[in-house]
């Protein structure tokens, strides 16, 4: 039982830590090359079959 | 004019699934600029292969799958795994990280990135970004029993190396942890 606990409490501990590692990549600005990019790729999208939305 | 009952071309999502594709491929990486590449690669294959997207699914989930699988593909052709560059890691495994019962971030994240890869991405997926293990075993091939194996080993494996055992107070200790906690940050509870 208190191994369970113990269990329970370390595998918290570590999805926290985890969850801050993930976390904080997540909180920074998305660089500015990826969002050109996905212009660039909607615009060549465009190109190719200007009749599609 | 859009109309908003329809739905959305995934095309227009994928700028919300960007800062967590950053974050898993960042796990696999252990090295922001490679991060940041295979990122850019991913997102090229997947507008290539959006007409295989299956309407309805979980998009992040789709774009983990492409992520991962270069970034396996990448590994391949290199036949080695991402260098080291700053000796970061070889330092990490000459020393158990000092600790007083707590998890100091710092000292975690070395850990971490010891962990052998598929480990490492399967507690990133389930532990951290809020996939399921259903998810999660689909993004990686593999079947859920195997995704909750790499979890347990991944988990015995740091407790191992952050040297944590049942001797020592472990506490959900600063408020930034708790705070992460009681946030849920969206992550579903896994119960399967």
């Amino acid at each position: 039982m208190t191994d369970d606990k113990d269990q329970d409490r370390l595998e918290q501990q570590i999805d926290a830590n985890l969850k801050k590692v993930f976390q904080r990549t997540l909180d920074e600005d998305v660089p500015g090359r990826f969002i050109d990019l996905l212009e660039k790729l909607k615009e060549a999208d465009k190109q190719r079959s200007p009749n599609d939305k | 004019m859009t109309n908003d009952t329809e739905a959305r071309d995934p095309r227009e999502e994928v700028v919300e699934h960007l800062p967590a594709m950053r974050a898993f491929a960042a796990s696999l990486t252990r090295n922001p600029a490679a991060a940041d590449d295979l990122v850019q690669d991913t997102i090229v294959k997947a507008w290539k292969n959006f007409d295989k997207f299956r309407e309805g699914s979980n998009l992040r989930a789709w774009l983990f799958t492409i992520l991962r699988n270069t970034f396996y593909s990448d590994l391949r052709k290199k036949k080695r795994e991402v260098e080291d560059v700053d000796g970061v890691m070889a330092a990490s495994l000459s020393e158990k990280p000092a600790h007083d019962g707590r998890l100091a971030l710092a000292d975690f994240e070395k850990v971490f990135a010891e962990l052998p890869v598929e480990q490492r991405e399967a507690l990133i997926l389930v532990g951290a970004s809020g996939l399921s293990y259903e998810e999660a075993a689909e993004t990686c091939g593999v079947a859920i029993g195997t995704i909750k194996s790499r979890i347990n080993r991944g988990r015995a494996r740091l407790t191992d190396l952050l040297d944590i055992n049942d001797d020592d107070s472990i506490e959900l200790t600063d408020q930034a942890t708790m705070a992460v906690v009681s946030s849920g940050l969206s992550v579903r509870k896994n119960t399967g």
